[in-house]
């Protein structure tokens, strides 16, 4: 390159200039998928539906509206929806933190394989197949109809994506200090309390953000076990589809109000949501 | 380890060492107890139903094999799993060679690289049934933006998922713009750990970029590709929120994979006991893929 470079540099320098600019394309195709369509999204919230459905299509709204966000507040209980997801997305990653940090601790401790299988196998068996024997559970034992049987089947999703982000966790922390503390007469409980557990946070952090947004997104759960009061965002928002085929102004709206909580999130903490899938490829439903 | 050694080398503290492990068992119980509650008698629960005829609702009466066979038997199983392989298949291998490419580009410095990589992991963090729905208004094939599109580079407009030629490759467009960051960010994380030394030779031997790319990149990379390939293969077959939402199944049938199948069976003709043997079939087809890929990684690694 560099005896190139040396017989003719305005070639060469033409030529890495092509190359970036080659690049730079090449980059804004990759994302111009995201980007165009969560800008049409928002586009469609904003305008009346005469805008919507003009032909061509209008992109940069001429008269931007509120009115569609107005629509869906004022009626469809979107409000009541949306206490149920935080209510289902809260407790669900509140348990599964709860009980799938220590569990986390306890496997990388004693280097528990098959545990550890166990876990792996749930993550990738389909949500859907949980749903039968567990409705028929639910039903016999007059649950349906309250939120209670939505969390429960949502820990099937948030236990194992935190015992799992938390089982690579505590094996990457060095076991010096902890053993110190044991030698130092402390039980395992306090070396897992005082030692492990604050050098940790930053593995608790990723798996709640993970468990949480998994949860948050879950659809299917919700979907057969939910009765008409305890519907989360999902579930309210594709019913809202179903009775109004044509409605798109308050449907992009209502769609954003949902998703918006997670794309925020993800905009905030980016860095450890991509830390926490790249070190298991954890993925919920 | 070595510490685990000389600790047992006197007998007062081996007996130590092995309480602690004994006592960890109690950091695992309570997961253990919710897992054994909301996914291992699931599993069990799901192969008793799968022996009877059940109705929601209704008679129950123990059939043993019958719905097995019945299954094997059934067109519309026979079907709905000949297009969830065909789905799979093209939801496998787009976003792998996308996902590949991507990772190549985010992997190189440039300006903003930090704003672009988090735009193009958007789509995979967002709520899917949010997503699908908005999806629905620009396939309409009037009104539709997609078709606008199409028609401004000239192409003749499309049914896209309202007709029975085209529903699964455009649901698979979705699955493909969806899940792509995912593969993106496991091979960009095995890019990562690549060593600077073999390319520092390469460029001396003279080799050029696809060269570096085909003898060295690819070949170091193949760990990670396969974890991704593995991760791809599970979550593609588990697909059904985008596809319930947006076609339900339709046009006819024509999108109905083995989770729609399994869902209607169950939620839709209140026919549990086919549709858990459609489970514990759907089960052991993706654990022996699983099984399979893991089997493909070893070997990848040994190599």
């Amino acid at each position: 390159m560099i005896v190139e470079a040396k017989r003719s540099p305005a070639l060469y320098r033409l030529r890495r200039l092509i190359g970036n600019i080659g690049f730079g394309f090449s980059v804004l195709v990759l994302i111009s998928p995201a980007i165009l369509f969560f800008l049409w999204m928002f586009s469609l919230s904003l305008k009346n539906e005469m805008d919507n459905t003009d032909w061509p299509p209008i992109f940069i709204p001429q008269s931007p509206t509120l009115d569609n966000y107005r629509e869906v507040f004022a009626r469809n209980d979107f409000l009541r929806f949306a206490w149920n997801s935080i209510v289902v997305s809260f407790s669900a990653t509140g348990i599964a933190l709860l009980i799938g940090v220590p569990a986390g601790y306890g496997i990388a401790k004693t280097n528990a394989m098959r545990a550890a299988a166990l876990i792996l196998i749930a993550r990738i068996t389909p949500g859907l197949s949980y749903l039968i024997p567990l409705f028929l559970l639910f039903q016999w034992l007059g649950m349906t109809g309250t939120l209670t049987p939505i969390i429960i089947t949502h820990l099937v999703i948030t236990v194992p994506i935190v015992v799992w982000v938390m089982i690579s966790f505590f094996e990457g922390l060095p076991p010096e200090l902890e053993e110190a503390a044991l030698v130092d007469g402390a039980t395992i409980w306090q070396a897992f309390r005082y030692v492990a557990l604050p050098l940790a946070r930053p593995g608790i952090t990723v798996a709640t953000i993970l468990s949480f947004i998994f949860s948050w997104n879950n659809f299917i759960f919700a979907m057969v076990l939910a009765g008409r009061e305890t519907r989360t965002l999902p579930v309210a928002v594709n019913n809202m589809l179903t009775f109004e085929q044509i409605a798109w102004g308050p449907l992009s709206a209502a769609a954003l109000l949902v998703t918006a909580p997670v794309l925020i999130l993800t905009l905030v903490a980016q860095k450890q949501i991509v830390a926490g899938l790249t070190a298991g490829g954890v993925k919920g439903g | 380890m070595q510490q685990a050694e000389t600790i047992a080398a006197s007998p007062a503290r081996a007996q130590r060492t092995r309480n602690y492990a004994r006592n960890y068992g109690w950091f695992i119980v309570p997961a253990a107890v919710v897992v054994l509650a909301v996914i291992i008698f699931p599993w069990i629960f799901t192969i008793y139903i799968s022996a009877h005829d059940w109705h929601l609702g209704g008679e129950r009466r123990w059939v043993g094999f019958d719905n097995y066979t019945k299954l094997f038997s059934d067109s519309r199983f026979g079907w709905a799993m000949l297009r969830t392989l065909f789905y799979t298949l093209l939801a496998v291998v787009f976003p792998m060679l996308l996902g590949l490419a991507a990772a190549l580009a985010f992997n190189r410095k440039f300006p903003m690289r930090g704003l672009a990589r988090t735009i193009f992991i958007l789509p995979m963090m967002a709520t899917p049934v949010a997503v699908a729905l908005v999806w629905t208004m620009t396939f309409h094939p009037q009104l539709g933006v997609l078709n606008w599109l199409l028609a401004q580079i000239g192409l003749p407009p499309s049914m896209w998922v309202y007709s029975t030629n085209t529903v699964i490759p455009t649901l698979v467009m979705i699955e493909v713009w969806h899940w792509t960051p995912l593969v993106m960010l496991l091979i960009l994380g095995g890019l990562a750990s690549l060593p600077i030394d073999p390319y520092e030779a390469a460029k001396i031997d003279g080799a050029n970029g696809w060269q570096a790319f085909r003898h060295i990149t690819l070949p170091l990379l193949m760990p990670f590709i396969v974890v991704a390939l593995i991760i791809r293969c599970i979550d593609a077959l588990k697909a059904f929120d985008t596809i319930y939402v947006i076609t339900q199944g339709g046009p006819g049938s024509a999108s109905e994979t083995i989770n729609i199948f399994l869902y209607l069976q169950a939620f839709a003709f209140y026919n549990v006991g086919y549709a858990s043997a459609v489970v514990v079939v759907f089960f052991i087809i993706i654990l022996a893929l699983a099984a399979l890929l893991l089997w493909t990684r070893q070997r990848v690694k040994m190599s």
